[in-house]
C-alpha cells in the first residue's frame, strides 16, 4: 500500500473517515460510489484493523465457503462468504476466498488481512497511514479532527475504529490477570491449570486453543453459556469453539461453571479465584496457575464523550440512531463493528450481526447513501419495478438476497408505491421502515423465529400504519414457490385496495 | 452487559430485582443487555410480533395506543411482559419520551428467567395487581 506521497493532507473535507479496518475500507468504498468526497485516516500502516492482530489464535470464527452453489464474485455468493468486503463489480467480490486454499471453512487471520488488502488495492481505496487521531472539537458547525499530521476539518465525521480496546469488569484483583489480548502461545500453557473469566466467544476460542496443552481448564461467568445452536444468533458461543464444552459435559476434566467471580488473588506461583455459584449456589475457590480475562472489548472513542457523544452498555458503545448517527451529536456516525450500537428490532431477542464483517459491510452501504442524501443532497437514482414483476422480485429477494439472509430482521428490502407504479428503494434499516412516516411502501426481511425456523416477513405501510405479514418457512429455504406467491398476491391486492 | 460494581448497584436499586442476592444480580447483569433509544424512538410496536422484555433504568417512555398517549413509564418500570407471556404482538407502542436506557431480556428467555427467579416473578405479579386495580378503579 506504500504511496510515495501521503494522500489526504490536513485540510478541509466534506467527510473524514477514521479507521482502516473492514468498516473504514467498506465505508470509503461506498462513499466513493455515491460521490461523496472524503479523507480516510488511520493510525495503522496497512489495511486490516483488528485483523492485523486478532483473533489471538490466528483463525477466524466466520466462514468463507470456497465450494459454494453460486459463482464467486456473484452477489449471492456473499451469503457463503462472510468475510470479504462487497463491491459493485464481480472483480471485487470474494477477495478473502481468493486468498484461501479451501481446506478449512474459516480463513486464517493472514488470509483475512490479505483479502482486505486486496480489496483496498483493487477498489483503489486511499488511506493516510500512520496518521493518529488525537483530539476532536466542534467549530463553526464543523468537526475539527486533530491528528499527528495536523488538523482535518469536516462536516461529517465517521468513526470506524472498531471495538478494539481490551475491557475488564470491576472485579477486585482481576486487573492483575492478563486480558484475552495478552494471551501467549498455546504451548506456553503446557501442563498448567488455566482459569478463563468469561463464557462468550473469546473465552471459548481461548479454551479451544489451549485445551490440548493445559493440564485443566476452568471457564466461569454468572450465567449459563449461550450457544449459537440454541440462541440462533452469532453473538452466542459458536459451534466452532465448543470442544471444551463437550469435554466438560462428557467428563473429560474441563470445568465450566455458572459463578460470579468475587475476587482474584495473585501469588508468586499463580492465582486464587474466589467465586459464588449462581445456578448452583455455594462458595467456590480455585487455585490455578493462570487466569485470563476473556471479558471483551470496548470502543476507542477518544475524546468524543467530552464532545457530547452519549454511550451505553457500560460506556462501551456510542448511543446511535437507526442510521448509525450519534444520538446526541448529529454529524458523527459510526461504521464497522461499532455500528452494532443501533440494535434494531431485535425480534425474538435475536440481534443483527453488525458487530461482524458480514453485517457491517451492508450497514456501510446504507450509511453512505444516507449521509450522501442528508448532508450533501445527493439523491440516488432509484430503479422502477414493473408492477407485474413485484411478487417475483420480493420473493426472489427473500430467497436469495445475502443482505436479508445475513442481517435478518435488521435490514430490509423496500419498495415504494407511487402514482406511476413501484420504485425500488433498495436496502433500509427495518426499524426505520416500521417507524418512519412515509409513502405507501412494502418491505421484506428474512427472520429467524423463536424456534429457529427461518421465514420471510413482509411489512406493509399504508396511510401511516404498518402491518406485519409472517410467511411460512420452507424446508429448502425456497420462498419462490406457489404457497408464498399466493400469500404475497393476496397482500398486494389489499395494498391496491387500500390505495 | 458484563458485571461490575456499578451495574449490580444499579440493578439492586430497581424494585423488580430488590430481593435478589448479589450473585443473582450478577446473573441478571449478564442475562439482560442494555439498550439505548433516542427520543421519539419506538421500543415496542403495536401489532408487530417478536418483541422483548424491558426494564427502564433511565429516562421516560410513553404507552401509546392507536396514537394516543395513555401512561408514562419511568425508571424501574417494566414493559413487554404481557406480549411475551400471551405470545401476542404488543397492543401498544412504547415510545421514548426522552433518551431512554433500558435493560432488555429476549422474550424467548423470559419464562425461564421468571421460573428461575421466583422473587422477581412475585414482584412482577405485585406490579400487575397494582395495574389491574388501577384499571378497575378507573373503569368504575
Amino acid at each position: 500500500m506504500a504511496e510515495t506521497e501521503k494522500p489526504f493532507p490536513p485540510g478541509t473535507y466534506p467527510v473524514v473517515v477514521v479507521g482502516s479496518g473492514p468498516g473504514g475500507l467498506q465505508t470509503s468504498y461506498c462513499l466513493k460510489r455515491v460521490g461523496v468526497k472524503h479523507a480516510v485516516i488511520s493510525a495503522d500502516d496497512a489495511p486490516g484493523g483488528m485483523f492485523l492482530r486478532f483473533p489471538i489464535f490466528q483463525r477466524l470464527i466466520s466462514w468463507t465457503k470456497l465450494h459454494a452453489p453460486v459463482d464467486r464474485g456473484a452477489r449471492d455468493y456473499e451469503r457463503y462468504d462472510w468475510n470479504s468486503l462487497i463491491g459493485d463489480s464481480p472483480k471485487l467480490g470474494g477477495l478473502v476466498a481468493d486468498q484461501m486454499e479451501g481446506k478449512i471453512y474459516f480463513p486464517s487471520r493472514a488470509e483475512m488481512q490479505a483479502g482486505l488488502a486486496a480489496f483496498a488495492t483493487k477498489a483503489r481505496i486511499r488511506v493516510r497511514w500512520n496518521c493518529e487521531w488525537q483530539s476532536t472539537r466542534h467549530e463553526d458547525g464543523c468537526f475539527v479532527v486533530s491528528t499527528s499530521d495536523g488538523e482535518f476539518k469536516c462536516k461529517v465525521l465517521i468513526v470506524a475504529t472498531g471495538m478494539t480496546e481490551p475491557w475488564k469488569p470491576q472485579i477486585p484483583g482481576l486487573e492483575a490477570a492478563p486480558h484475552y489480548a495478552e494471551t501467549r502461545f498455546p504451548k506456553e500453557y503446557s501442563g498448567k491449570s488455566v482459569f478463563i473469566v468469561g463464557k462468550r466467544n473469546s473465552a471459548f476460542e481461548l479454551a479451544d486453543g489451549i485445551l490440548a496443552y493445559a493440564k485443566q481448564m476452568f471457564l466461569a461467568s454468572p450465567r449459563p453459556p449461550s450457544i449459537s445452536l440454541m440462541s440462533f444468533h452469532v453473538a452466542s458461543a459458536r459451534a466452532r469453539y465448543l470442544q471444551v464444552y463437550e469435554d466438560y459435559v462428557l467428563g473429560g476434566g474441563s470445568v465450566i461453571l455458572d459463578a460470579a467471580i468475587q475476587r482474584v488473588e495473585r501469588h508468586a506461583n499463580g492465582y486464587t479465584v474466589h467465586a459464588a455459584g449462581t445456578t448452583k449456589p455455594g462458595d467456590l475457590r480455585f487455585d490455578v496457575d493462570e487466569v485470563i480475562a476473556a471479558t471483551g472489548f470496548t470502543t476507542p472513542l477518544g475524546d468524543l464523550r467530552e464532545l457530547g457523544v452519549a454511550t451505553f452498555n457500560q460506556d462501551r458503545l456510542p448511543a446511535m440512531t437507526n442510521y448509525w448517527e450519534s444520538a446526541s451529536v448529529p454529524g458523527i456516525y459510526f461504521a464497522g463493528s461499532v455500528s452494532q450500537g443501533a440494535v434494531g428490532l431485535k425480534k425474538h431477542g435475536i440481534p443483527g450481526v453488525s458487530g461482524a464483517v458480514q453485517g457491517m459491510r451492508y450497514n456501510a452501504k446504507v450509511l453512505a447513501e444516507f449521509v450522501a442524501q442528508k448532508h450533501f443532497g445527493i439523491v440516488p437514482s432509484k430503479p422502477r419495478v414493473q408492477v407485474g414483476d413485484l411478487g417475483r422480485f420480493i420473493l426472489g429477494e427473500a430467497t436469495h438476497s445475502p443482505v436479508l439472509w445475513v442481517q435478518k430482521s435488521y435490514l430490509a428490502r423496500s419498495v415504494t408505491f407511487d402514482g406511476n407504479g413501484v420504485i425500488d428503494d433498495g436496502i433500509v434499516p427495518l426499524a426505520e421502515f416500521v417507524d418512519a412516516a412515509g409513502s405507501d411502501a412494502l418491505a421484506v426481511v428474512v427472520e429467524t423465529g423463536p424456534t429457529g425456523d427461518i421465514y420471510p416477513v413482509v411489512y406493509v405501510r399504508t396511510r401511516g400504519g404498518v402491518q406485519e405479514h409472517v410467511f411460512p418457512s420452507n424446508y429448502l429455504h425456497d420462498f419462490e414457490g406457489p404457497e408464498h406467491a399466493a400469500q404475497l398476491e393476496s397482500i398486494l391486492k389489499i395494498v391496491q385496495q387500500a390505495r | 452487559m458484563a458485571s461490575s460494581t456499578d451495574t449490580v448497584e444499579l440493578l439492586s436499586s430497581l424494585a423488580l430485582f430488590a430481593d435478589l442476592s448479589r450473585p443473582q444480580l450478577e446473573v441478571v447483569a449478564h442475562s439482560f443487555e442494555e439498550e439505548f433509544f433516542p427520543e421519539g424512538q419506538r421500543v415496542l410496536r403495536q401489532g408487530i410480533a417478536g418483541s422483548n422484555f424491558y426494564v427502564i433504568v433511565d429516562g421516560e417512555a410513553s404507552v401509546r395506543i392507536d396514537g394516543v398517549d395513555r401512561v408514562t413509564l419511568a425508571r424501574g418500570d417494566f414493559f413487554g411482559e404481557i406480549s411475551v407471556l400471551l405470545n401476542e404482538p404488543p397492543n401498544a407502542d412504547i415510545v421514548a419520551l426522552r433518551p431512554l436506557r433500558c435493560i432488555a431480556l429476549p422474550g424467548t428467555a423470559l419464562v425461564d428467567f421468571l421460573v428461575d427467579h421466583p422473587r422477581v416473578m412475585y414482584r412482577m405479579l405485585q406490579t400487575e395487581a397494582l395495574r389491574l386495580r388501577a384499571t378497575a378503579l378507573w373503569q368504575m
